[in-house]
């Protein structure tokens, strides 16, 4: 811990109460965070975490409660005025504007001017210099969409240090970036704590707030559960805390042997397309999981987004039950019984205005089509259904998703595909951004889909999860499938695979 | 009655009543209705069958602004459609049988059906541009827009076509059962309208493609099919539109029929409240809003504004009742109400 009067909270909330139409977010929520200490806050999906960072950062309202910056009082009503008080925040979606320089994002709403006119190069040049600081070293007058979501991750953390904070709060800040990518995060952060700054990391990987946390606040259904060091937290107790039981041990795939006859759903030759993958072969049997391991950028969702027609091969056949088809569209791959959550839950998944029952019958109708149309009844039996068996945490089923937790619009994307009841579902990154027991509950409905006969695509950035539920793991590296290891493949071994040819 | 005012028809229909009262205000004789020649007759009526070209376009209008994009070439392709219904039919005195009759130059239901047929695909022409080749809404439409007045001045030969049919003037301003004959048509392409996008699953597609194509595509949803049929859709009703209007002047005017059209739909379907945003839309709303723009049309007429100043007052109207209809204003105005009153308690 730095050497910072580290005795006194430099912010301070007591009592924070918020509804949302009815539906209590917050009730008498408690929070302390102390210069130079970096405090994780912890709770499942829709513990409320967000929307208390959401109150503090003036976004919303608080219905009740207590805050104090150094000893004053302040009640901040816009983010604008949360920053110049000195909070600032890097929300769990990035929210840049993509078709901005990484500079222009950087000083958005604040570029610095020379007589009535912006000044470009000194505006590159601090912007430039902010980067550094975080050991980044781009073309900062480039757009912001040539980079990868990491190096957009970095931008908007830059963008919260380009004012003075006294307090810097990260939502998720390490849910779409690799692991040397977290490191390097973690060394800003440290240095960043050193310099006396307060930190609030909300996270949903355990290992990740061990690594780098002081102090844990555990928030369950939107209370305060507790505050305690990190140190004298450990992991079980943790856990206990946030889902307020002990977690069921983990199952793992029952390394089932296929029958020798058993003839593939989905079988790929030389599946490829020019500067997105190389040529690939890979096989799907019913009933089998099959994990994709692999880096960021390694061709996962590449590999995905071919198998799913929503981008055309220019090379290799496809074939379904043996027969060789064309899937020009997702509409396509739809009818041949294909599924698919996307990666980018909030672009490609959900229609965020309309209502979760509609978003689970998206799919199953587009199956349908126009011809045979399910009935609003029909349509509410269904979600009804998913929402209570995947546990989905909605007001009701007539909620616009858009107001529900990141888990549960995830748990409602698996839903609408469950309801196709596909053969075949590629899952990308399903788990990203979703609280531990929530997770589990997410891999054990894979495992009891695949033992039904669902041969499922599984895609995690987190190998300890492709490890658990694969069948078989496809070990992909640089656009390329490297190889086929077994189930119950060790972690080790499949990080061995991909670092094998890179030297 | 709170719950009233907060069905999203509520406000549109206040303001419809409002106009009404105005104008039944200011001529005492505005909602007398009476039966006379065989069909009701009187100030509503004009205005029902005035709005109904306006009613059309806007119905098909919403639709494309529901899946988040906009058709500025309606009012052209209305004047398309009426002039090749005129030329088509033409007509002309002839003494049959010592008898003088009406001859159009083709059969009536070919003169329909070219019109009608070529509005289809002005409409498919835009839904592929801006579904297939991907341009923005506004400019693939706009080209159709400014080409389309050309087109439908080639088809009169610059001239003002007037058509010598009588059958063909049924469809402006006959009547059924008492009725304008156009009100029938507009209703039933509003209970065609409202059956399939409430009865199949079209008005779930339209709007999931409006709030988010992407999403929308990848759970399956033939969302550019969707987005290029709506627009022929739109295309459709605009050439019903130009029927109803070259058969009410008995003319065709490449230049002046429809003209501004495309605004007053889209601001009979901003007032019916669907967002220009795209996704929820409302098609009742829409009818009202185009009801709103007749209403308000004809009370401009009939007050005697002179007609240098009438669009000014036009603008000035919709104005404020777009205010009216904003809740981020109405909210600001109960603020002002409220403050001064909650600081008055001691």
């Amino acid at each position: 811990m730095a050497a910072v009067d580290a005795t006194v909270p430099v912010l301070e909330l007591r009592g924070v109460s918020k509804q949302f139409l009815g539906v209590r977010a917050l009730s008498d929520v408690g929070l302390r965070l102390f210069p130079g200490e970096v405090h994780a806050l912890m709770g499942q999906n829709g513990a409320g975490k967000s929307t208390l960072i959401k109150v503090l950062t003036g976004v919303h309202p608080a219905d009740a409660g207590e805050f104090r910056l150094s000893g004053a009082a302040i009640r901040p009503t816009t983010p604008q005025q949360a920053q110049q008080l000195g909070i600032s925040t890097v929300y769990q979606e990035v929210n840049l504007c993509a078709n901005l320089s990484v500079a222009e994002n950087i000083f958005a709403g604040r570029y610095p001017r020379k007589n009535w006119r912006i000044d470009w190069p000194r505006m590159n040049a601090q912007a430039s210099e902010l980067l550094a600081r975080l050991n980044l070293d781009i073309d900062v007058t480039r757009g912001l969409a040539t980079y990868s979501v990491a190096v957009q991750q970095m931008v908007s953390i830059a963008r919260a240090l380009s004012v003075e904070a006294k307090v810097l709060i990260l939502d998720e800040p390490t849910s779409s970036l690799d692991e040397d990518e977290v490191k390097r995060l973690f060394a800003v952060l440290r240095q960043l704590r050193g310099e006396g700054l307060a930190i609030l990391f909300v996270t949903h990987f355990l290992e990740q707030v061990y690594a780098i946390s002081d102090r844990i606040t555990v928030l369950r259904n939107g209370e305060f559960v507790c505050e305690k060091p990190a140190a004298e937290l450990g992991a079980p107790a943790l856990i206990t805390a946030m889902i307020g039981r002990e977690l069921a041990s983990q199952s793992s795939a029952a390394p089932t042997a296929r029958p020798q006859d058993a003839k593939p759903l989905l079988r790929a030759e030389g599946l490829g397309q020019r500067g997105q993958l190389q040529p690939v072969d890979i096989e799907l049997y019913p009933g089998e999981v099959l994990g994709l391991g692999g880096l960021l950028g390694s061709g996962r969702t590449e590999l995905a987004r071919l198998l799913f027609g929503l981008a055309a091969k220019d090379q290799g056949t496809l074939q379904v039950d043996g027969q060789p088809v064309q899937l020009d569209s997702p509409a396509d791959a739809v009818r041949h019984g294909i599924g698919l959550c996307p990666e980018d839950r909030k672009t490609d998944g959900i229609v965020a205005d309309l209502s979760v029952r509609e978003n689970i019958a998206l799919a199953l109708q587009a199956r349908h089509g126009l011809a045979k149309t399910l009935s609003r009844e029909q349509q509410a039996e269904m979600a009804e259904r998913f929402v209570k068996a995947l546990g989905i945490k909605t007001a009701s089923i007539d909620t616009p998703i858009g107001l529900l937790s990141g888990g549960n619009q995830q748990k409602a994307m698996l839903a609408r595909w469950l309801a196709t009841d596909p053969r075949l579902l590629i899952l990308d990154e399903p788990t990203r951004g979703i609280d531990v027991a929530a997770k589990q509950e997410i891999m054990d409905e894979i495992l009891r889909l695949a033992q039904q006969g669902m041969s499922v695509l599984f895609i995690s950035s987190e190998m300890s999860e492709v490890v658990r539920v694969s069948h078989r793991i496809a070990v992909l590296r640089d656009r390329r499938k490297v190889a086929e290891l077994p189930a119950g493949s060790s972690e080790q071994a499949v990080y061995h695979v991909i670092a094998a040819q890179e030297a | 009655m709170n719950t009233l005012f907060k069905h999203r028809l509520a406000w549109p229909l206040v303001t419809l009543l409002l106009l009404l009262a105005l104008n039944a205000g200011f001529n005492s004789s505005f909602l007398h209705l009476e039966w006379r020649d065989g069909h009701l007759y009187g100030s509503l009526v004009d205005i029902l069958n005035r709005a109904a070209p306006l009613m059309l376009v806007s119905l098909g209008m919403t639709l494309v602004i529901a899946t988040r994009g906009i058709d500025i070439s309606v009012g052209a392709v209305v004047a398309i459609s009426a002039a090749i219904a005129a030329w088509m039919i033409g007509g002309s005195l002839v003494i049959v049988d010592g008898v003088a009759t009406h001859a159009s130059r083709f059969p009536m239901w070919a003169a329909l059906a070219g019109a009608l047929g070529v509005a289809l695909a002005c409409g498919l022409w835009n839904g592929v541009l801006v579904a297939r080749v991907g341009m923005q809404p506004i400019i693939a439409t706009l080209i159709l827009m400014v080409a389309g007045r050309g087109i439908a001045q080639l088809i009169t030969g610059g001239q003002i076509i007037t058509i010598y049919y009588g059958p063909y003037f049924f469809l402006g301003s006959g009547y059924l059962l008492g009725l304008p004959f156009s009100l029938f048509i507009a209703a039933a392409v509003f209970v065609l309208l409202w059956w399939v996008t409430t009865r199949t699953a079209l008005g779930l597609f339209i709007q999931a493609v409006g709030v988010n194509p992407s999403a929308a595509r990848v759970a399956g949803v033939r969302a550019r099919r969707i987005t290029v049929w709506v627009y022929a859709f739109c295309g459709l009703c605009a050439g019903a539109a130009g029927l109803i209007v070259s058969s009410n002047v008995k003319s065709a005017d490449g230049n002046n029929a429809g003209q501004l059209m495309e605004l007053d739909a889209i601001l009979a379907v901003t007032l019916g409240g669907t967002a220009l945003t795209g996704g929820r839309f409302s098609l009742a709303g829409s009818v009202i809003g185009a009801l709103i723009i007749q209403t308000l049309t004809y009370a401009i007429y009939s007050l005697g504004v002179p007609p240098e100043v009438n669009l000014v007052v036009k603008a000035g109207v919709v104005f404020a009742v777009m205010l009216l209809q904003s809740p981020e204003f109405r909210q600001s105005l109960r603020a002002l109400v409220q403050r001064p009153a909650a600081g008055a308690r001691p």
